[in-house]
C-alpha cells in the first residue's frame, strides 16, 4: 500500500514492527542446552513489518485469527504501545515518537472503543461521569452546561436515555454498556476511531444494534475507522477495505468487495471458507494442517508455509513482498505471484 | 424409543427475596445418533438446559419440576452415586472453555486416566491404550508424547480436541457441547465441528449442540430448539427454522445477521434485550420486543404449538405468516 493514489491517507502505517521481549533481566537471558550456557534473548515478533494506510472516510477493517497481531497493531495506532521500529503517520504527520504531552491534541481526533464493555467503563462512575470527563479534559473552556449539553446530545445520539445519566455501570446491559463506551468516544468529536473488537462480546441481535450505531456516526460525522475484528460476516458489512494479518504480517490487502468475491492468498482462502453459513450448501471447507506457529520463533520464508497446501522450496526461505494485483489488491504470496493456484 | 426424552423440564433458582425460574416446562427428544441444536442469546437458558441435564446444577438452582428419561429411565432426581455411572458412561459434556476444564496441574495422561479408573476396572496398559486410540480418533498427532504433555503446552485447538476425546473415553451415547467452539479460531472451528460430526456419523453418538452461533447449528444439527426468556419458541428441523423461521423471534435473530442485509445498509436488529430472569413480563416473553404483538400477546403465555413441520410458541403465526413479504423483514 506505499503507493495510495490521490489524497493523503489519513493514517499511514509504514513498517511497521513491534517487538515484545520475553527475557527481559539480564538473568533471565541465560539459557543451559546442552550442557553449555549461553545467553539468548527471546521476543515476541508480534507485528512485522506492516505497511498499511486508511483514507478519510473509509472503515478500514484488519482481520486474522487470534495472536496475529492485530490488536498490538490497534494499540500501536493508538499510542498505547510504541513500535520497535517503523513510523506510523496521522494526516501527513509522524506521530509515533511524540511525547505524550504532544499527543495531547491528538488524542482528541482519536479515540479508541475496546472489546469488552464490562471493563472500559469506570464502575464507580455514573455515566454521567464517565461521559463528562473527556469533554472536560478537552475541553477545558467549556462551562458546565455547554458540556451537559454535548453529553445529553451524544446519549441521544447512541439511544441511551439521558434521564438514566445518574446510573452506574452495572445498571445497564452488556449492549447500552458498549452504546455507552462508544458514546464516550464520540463525545469530543473525533474524526478516527479505533475499534478493537467492539462487539464479539455481544449477543446477535445485540450486535445488530451497535453496528447499526456505528454505521450512523460514520455517515453522520464522516468517521473514519480502524476497525478489528475476526467475524468476517461483520468484516463484509461494514468494511471498505481489508487487510488480512497472519502471525503479525500482511497477506492480502483488498477492497472488501474484492477480497470477498476474489480472495487470493491461501490463507485468505481458507479463512472464508472456514466461516459457517446459514445456507444449507454444504462448504467447502479448506482444511489447514497444523497449528498457527508461535511468534516466538518465526518461521523463515513465508510465515504460512508450514500450514499451506502450496508451499514449494522458495516459500521455506524467502519472505514474499506485498504485490500490486491487476484488480487493485495486495497480496503476498510466491504462489500468487507465480500463477502456480488454480482458479 | 427416544435416547433422551425430557418432559417440562424446570429449573428455578432460589434467590434470597424471590425464586427466579431458568427454565420452563421444556419438553424435547433426541434419538439415537441425533443431532440436536439449542439456539438461544446469553440468559435463555440453553446452559442451565445442558447442565440440568447431566444433573450439575448447584445451589441456589434446583429442578423444579419435570423429568428427564434416559433410554426410559427417570434419572432425575438420581443419587450422586447413581447419576455417576450415566456421566461419562452415557451422556459426556464438553464445555466451552477447554483451559477451564482440564486441570493445569496434570499431564493429559493423568486426567484421562483417571476418568478411565474411576468407571472401568483396567490395568495401566489397557487404559493407556484407550487412551492413546482416542486421541489418534480426534487426530492429535502423536498422541503417545501429549500423554505426558501439561495443558498450557498445547495450543487451543489441541485442548479442545483432548476435551473431546476425554469426552469420549467410556463411549458414551449422548454428548452434550456448550459453545464447544466459540473460544476458538475460525479455521479452528471449522476443524472441531467437522469432528464430532464425523464423531458422530460414526459412532452413532447423540449430540445436543448449545450454542448462540446460526451458522454452526445450521452446518451441524438435524433439529434445533430456539430458546427464549428460558422457555423453548421454536422447535423444529434446523433446515425448515433456518429458511423459514416462524417466530418473530428467530425471524429477527436470522435477519439480524450481517449476511442478511446488503453492505453497508443498516441491519435490521432487533429493539430492546431480552428481559432479566427476574423480571420477565407477563403474557409472551417477546412481546415488548415484538413488531406484531397484539393486546392478548401481553396478557397470555403462548404454548408451544404445531404448525406445518414445526413447533412455535406465538399467538400471531397465521397472521405473521400469510402477512406479505415485506411485513414480514420489516
Amino acid at each position: 500500500m506505499k503507493d495510495m493514489p490521490d489524497t493523503a491517507p489519513l493514517l499511514e502505517l509504514r513498517n511497521l514492527e513491534k517487538q515484545f521481549d520475553l527475557d527481559r533481566g539480564f538473568l533471565e537471558t541465560i539459557k543451559f542446552k546442552g550442557g553449555k550456557i549461553y545467553r539468548e534473548k527471546r521476543a515476541v515478533h508480534a507485528v512485522n513489518n506492516v505497511s498499511l494506510s486508511a483514507n478519510r472516510g473509509e472503515a478500514l477493517c484488519v482481520v486474522g485469527e487470534s495472536g496475529c497481531g492485530k490488536s498490538t497493531v490497534a494499540r500501536l495506532v493508538a499510542g498505547l504501545l510504541t513500535p520497535t521500529s517503523g513510523e506510523i503517520h496521522y494526516a501527513g504527520e509522524r506521530i509515533d515518537n511524540r511525547s505524550r504531552h504532544d499527543m495531547m491534541p491528538l488524542r482528541k481526533k482519536m479515540q479508541m472503543i475496546f472489546q469488552n464493555p464490562y471493563a472500559s467503563l469506570n464502575p464507580r462512575m455514573t455515566i454521567q461521569q464517565a461521559l463528562e470527563e473527556p469533554v472536560r479534559f478537552h475541553n477545558p473552556s467549556m462551562n458546565g452546561s455547554e458540556v451537559m449539553d454535548r453529553v445529553v446530545e451524544v446519549m441521544k445520539s447512541v439511544g441511551v436515555d439521558p434521564s438514566w445519566s445518574r446510573r452506574y455501570p452495572h445498571e445497564f446491559s452488556g449492549g447500552q454498556r458498549q452504546r455507552i463506551a462508544i458514546a464516550r468516544a464520540l463525545t469530543v468529536d473525533p474524526e478516527f476511531v479505533i475499534a478493537d473488537e467492539p462487539i464479539s462480546a455481544l449477543d446477535v441481535s445485540i450486535q445488530a444494534q451497535v453496528l447499526n450505531l456505528m454505521l450512523e456516526a460514520k455517515e453522520d460525522r464522516g468517521l473514519t475507522y480502524l476497525f478489528i475484528t475476526h467475524d468476517l460476516s461483520v468484516v463484509q458489512h461494514f468494511g471498505t477495505r481489508v487487510v488480512v494479518l497472519y502471525l503479525g504480517t500482511v497477506c492480502e490487502v483488498a477492497e472488501t468487495d474484492t477480497l470477498f468475491s476474489n480472495p487470493k492468498h491461501p490463507y485468505t482462502k481458507a479463512l472464508l471458507s472456514a466461516v459457517p453459513q446459514l445456507s444449507d450448501a454444504k462448504p467447502d471447507h479448506i482444511r489447514l494442517k497444523g497449528e498457527i506457529p508461535t511468534p516466538i520463533n518465526m518461521p523463515k520464508g513465508c510465515p504460512f508455509h508450514s500450514r499451506c497446501s502450496y508451499s514449494n522450496a522458495r516459500c521455506l526461505e524467502e519472505q514474499p513482498q506485498p504485490l500490486h494485483q491487476p484488480d487493485g489488491s495486495v497480496v503476498a504470496c510466491h504462489a500468487v505471484e507465480e500463477n502456480r493456484l488454480d482458479g | 424409543m427416544s435416547l433422551l426424552s425430557v418432559r417440562d423440564l424446570s429449573v428455578k433458582f432460589a434467590m434470597r427475596d424471590q425464586t427466579v425460574t431458568a427454565l420452563r416446562n421444556i419438553s424435547f427428544d433426541v434419538a439415537r445418533g441425533e443431532r440436536l441444536g439449542i439456539v438461544g442469546e446469553s440468559g435463555a437458558g440453553k446452559s442451565i438446559t445442558g447442565f440440568a441435564l447431566m444433573n450439575l446444577l448447584s445451589r441456589p438452582g434446583y429442578i423444579a419440576g419435570g423429568k428427564i428419561l434416559f433410554e426410559d429411565r427417570d434419572i432425575t432426581g438420581l443419587e450422586d452415586e447413581a447419576m455417576r455411572d450415566i456421566r461419562g458412561n452415557h451422556m459426556a459434556m464438553i464445555f466451552q472453555d477447554p483451559m477451564v476444564t482440564l486441570n493445569p496441574v496434570l499431564t493429559i495422561g493423568q486426567q484421562m486416566l483417571e476418568t478411565l479408573y474411576a468407571h472401568r476396572k483396567l490395568s495401566k496398559a489397557e487404559a493407556t491404550q484407550i487412551a492413546i486410540l482416542k486421541l489418534r480418533e480426534v487426530y492429535i498427532p502423536s498422541p503417545e508424547e501429549r500423554l505426558d504433555q501439561y495443558p498450557h503446552e498445547l495450543s487451543g485447538g489441541m485442548r479442545q480436541r483432548i476435551i473431546i476425546a476425554m469426552a469420549l473415553l467410556l463411549d458414551p451415547k449422548l454428548i452434550i457441547a456448550d459453545e464447544p467452539t466459540t473460544a476458538l479460531d475460525v479455521t479452528i472451528q471449522a476443524d472441531i465441528m467437522e469432528l464430532l460430526l464425523e464423531l458422530c456419523h460414526s459412532n452413532k453418538v447423540g449430540l445436543i449442540l448449545i450454542t448462540h452461533d446460526l451458522g454452526v447449528v445450521s452446518q451441524m444439527t438435524e433439529r434445533t430448539l430456539v430458546m427464549y426468556a428460558g422457555r423453548i419458541i421454536e422447535a423444529g428441523p434446523t433446515r425448515e427454522i433456518i429458511n423459514d423461521p416462524q417466530h418473530p423471534y428467530t425471524q429477527g435473530l436470522i435477519n439480524a445477521l450481517p449476511q442478511q442485509t446488503p453492505p453497508g445498509h443498516r441491519l435490521k436488529q432487533i429493539p430492546g434485550n431480552m428481559p432479566s430472569l427476574t423480571a420477565i413480563p407477563p403474557g409472551c416473553p417477546f412481546a415488548p420486543r415484538c413488531s406484531f404483538a397484539v393486546d392478548h400477546c401481553r396478557t397470555t403465555l403462548p404454548e408451544l404449538v404445531s404448525y406445518g413441520s414445526v413447533e412455535v410458541a406465538c399467538h400471531e403465526v397465521n397472521r405473521l405468516h400469510n402477512a406479505p413479504a415485506k411485513e414480514k423483514s420489516a
